[in-house]
């Protein structure tokens, strides 16, 4: 589903992203865990195509399509999420009119027909028990006044009314208490199916308990530097990233 | 044209009208000639060079413009669908043919000239009462033929929204209309008021319009100013309101379209718990100049005072603001807040704001804020990465921004209308 090749990226004049190589299939879920500054959210926005980014090399290959020609909403429309670590507040806009629009515009580019107010509603309702929020939420303002778990948990909500084949969730644990952690991961796994995948961009080891990967991968200083399965992360947990950093530092100066 | 316009205004214009102003009206001129209209380095009116405008697109000779209108010329742009409290206007004088005024328990409705005869002591009582230093009041004192007379009984809760349309016809020639209008709103009492301009014709049209509005003790008045108007159409507008203790005014001024118009919303906050409530929203585009200028006096103590303007200039559009608070040294506890924002959308539209804060008491709460720039581009992005083209994206963003203001009206078929024009307005 998703090929990336030796993907460089900066930001400004700061080299983020060094030659990223990574293979996503349908119905995986691959961890990219990281100390910090070791370009992680970078990862996910350059494939969500924030614009603040500039790709220097390398190409990335979503279903055949070459992504980084595509515009953000395009990406969106092809199947591309992003639940972003710091969704913003959007006063006077409410995520019950918004995402209709959305919806319906990916809808349209797959060709379904869009769905009128009373179908949408009734989408919206079913998908809502899913991560637990709560209508009233829903017809305020977007994330105005949210706290961290309900954010994060709007974010689940517009995954599962999008239906996307791609789910990047960046650090999508931050700031939750175990409790929200939980409806969030459970979400997750709700729409987890052998025909879209999910990259788990994360930090920490604990979510990785929830939304348990099939391959995990450390990103440190732009690179890939280690790849295996879900028990990498919790070699990682143990040992702490000092780990990895010590023995790329040490490789690098032979 | 002849140089000296102030001159020219006073002499060619008939200002016989309403004989119980007599002397009110003498002494206006007086005031007016030695004031003169604002030159063009006068601060107040910096930014919009109205004077000049004038003479160079008024000949001002005094030429009165055919007058009959049909209701099929204008209730494509009447905001109420059926209103039973309608007053027309046309070019500045009453047409009862044109309006409709349905009797309303503790509510006087009638257009000034006839007020002048029937209510001479109320008008007496507050007319021109209400202080100001702008000379294009004087002006209007000096000329006004007619205009809105209103009045509320105490404790009259006038349930039905007022409406009232000035159209100026200006198919042949240019036309100068000069409505007064005056709102008493006794003890305890409630109306809403609804005003707009319809210019019918290619000429110029120049409106000088002056509303005084007493709100007394307890009362609420909801004042709306919808100004939707053709390129060729000119106005200066002064709201002068006097609030007593306990008392709610609250203006909400909608400036989409028009030549240039200048708004002068002055209001005297002079009593305690007093509420002032001013709104504004101006969205403009191709060579429309809107220039809103207010200011709350507060003068006792305890009183509240909330300003939110914002505006979204396009094209060649020029938006102008200035706020003024003033708290009084006997104004103690006064809570006064104001804010302008601004999106500019285009390179050649252009936005002068200013606030202006004088405080002399010294336990109160005052706070002002003026933002200006373009949308927040991480809520684009969030848009787009939601499947949203960036075209729809910031036209939602767009639309939010100006709903703030729009959702505030408190009169369900203003809203209606506006939410069409300004969602209209958002996809070209």
């Amino acid at each position: 589903m998703l090929k990336i090749n030796n993907l460089q990226a900066r930001i400004e004049d700061k080299e983020i992203l060094r030659g990223i190589d990574l293979e996503v299939k349908a119905g995986e879920v691959h961890a990219i865990m990281g100390p910090n500054g070791s370009g992680k959210s970078t990862l996910a926005s350059v494939l969500a195509g924030r614009e603040d980014y500039e790709v220097t090399g390398g190409s990335i290959d979503f279903n055949g399509e070459d992504l980084l020609e595509l515009a953000p909403e395009e990406r969106a429309r092809e199947g591309v999420f992003l639940a972003f670590q710091y969704p913003v507040e959007i006063p006077g806009v409410t995520t019950t009119n918004f995402l209709k629009t959305a919806v319906n515009q990916v809808r349209e580019h797959r060709g379904l027909g869009k769905l009128d107010a009373v179908s949408f509603l009734k989408e919206m309702k079913q998908k809502m028990q899913l991560v637990e929020i709560d209508q009233s939420l829903l017809s305020r303002s977007l994330n105005e006044g949210f706290s961290g778990g309900e954010k994060k948990r709007n974010e689940i909500f517009q995954m599962a009314m999008l239906e996307p084949k791609l789910a990047i969730l960046d650090e999508t644990d931050s700031g939750l208490d175990i409790d929200a952690l939980k409806i969030v991961a459970n979400g997750v796994n709700q729409l987890k199916s052998k025909d879209n995948a999910t990259i788990v961009v994360t930090h920490y080891q604990r979510l990785l308990d929830y939304i348990v990967p099939d391959y995990v991968h450390v990103l440190y200083k732009g690179r890939i530097v280690k790849s295996g399965g879900k028990e990498l992360a919790l070699e990682l947990e143990e040992k702490g990233y000092d780990w990895i950093k010590e023995s790329v530092d040490a490789e690098a100066t032979v | 044209m002849s140089e000296n316009l102030e001159e020219v205004l006073i002499n060619s214009y008939k200002n016989d009208g309403l004989p119980l102003l007599k002397d009110i009206k003498s002494a206006a001129k007086v005031d007016f000639l030695e004031k003169g209209l604002p030159k063009v380095r006068e601060e107040e009116y910096k930014f919009t060079p109205i004077t000049k405008t004038l003479k160079k697109q008024f000949a001002f000779d005094a030429k009165p413009a055919t007058a009959h209108v049909n209701l099929g010329d204008i209730e494509q742009q009447f905001i109420d669908s059926d209103s039973s409290n309608r007053l027309v206007f046309v070019n500045g004088l009453f047409s009862n043919e044109l309006s409709v005024i349905d009797a309303q328990d503790g509510l006087v409705v009638k257009n000034f000239a006839t007020a002048a005869l029937e209510n001479n002591d109320t008008i007496l009582e507050y007319f021109g009462k209400i202080a100001d230093t702008d000379s294009f009041s004087s002006l209007n004192t000096v000329l006004t033929q007619d205009g809105v007379f209103v009045e509320v009984s105490k404790n009259a809760d006038a349930e039905i929204p007022l409406y009232v349309y000035h159209v100026n016809v200006a198919k042949e020639i240019e036309v100068f209309s000069t409505p007064r209008n005056l709102v008493v709103a006794h003890q305890g009492s409630r109306v809403r008021l609804i005003e707009k301009n319809i210019t019918l014709g290619a000429h110029n049209s120049f409106s000088n319009s002056v509303t005084e509005v007493f709100v007394k003790e307890n009362a609420t008045v909801h004042h709306v100013k919808v100004q939707n108007d053709v390129a060729n159409s000119y106005e200066v507008v002064q709201t002068k309101v006097h609030q007593e203790s306990n008392s709610n005014y609250s203006a909400y001024t909608i400036s989409l379209s028009g030549g240039m118009i200048r708004n002068n919303l002055n209001i005297t906050s002079d009593g305690q718990n007093c509420e002032s409530n001013m709104y504004g929203l101006y969205l403009l585009t191709d060579k429309t100049h809107v220039d809103n200028h207010t200011s709350v006096d507060h003068r006792e103590p305890n009183s509240y005072s909330n300003e939110l303007y914002k505006g979204v200039m396009d094209g060649h559009s020029k938006g102008v603001f200035n706020g003024k608070i003033y708290v009084r040294q006997e104004a103690q506890k006064t809570n006064a807040f104001q804010s302008n924002n601004n999106v500019l959308l285009s390179d050649t539209a252009t936005l002068n704001t200013k606030p202006q804060l004088e405080i002399w008491a010294d336990d109160v709460k005052c706070s002002h804020g003026c933002t200006s720039g373009q949308l927040d581009e991480e809520a684009i992005f969030y848009l787009q990465a939601r499947g949203i083209s960036k075209e729809n994206a910031i036209g939602m963003l767009l639309y939010a921004f100006a709903n703030d203001i729009v959702e505030k009206v408190p009169v369900a078929e203003v809203r209606t209308y506006l939410d069409l024009q300004v969602a209209d307005r958002l996809k070209s």
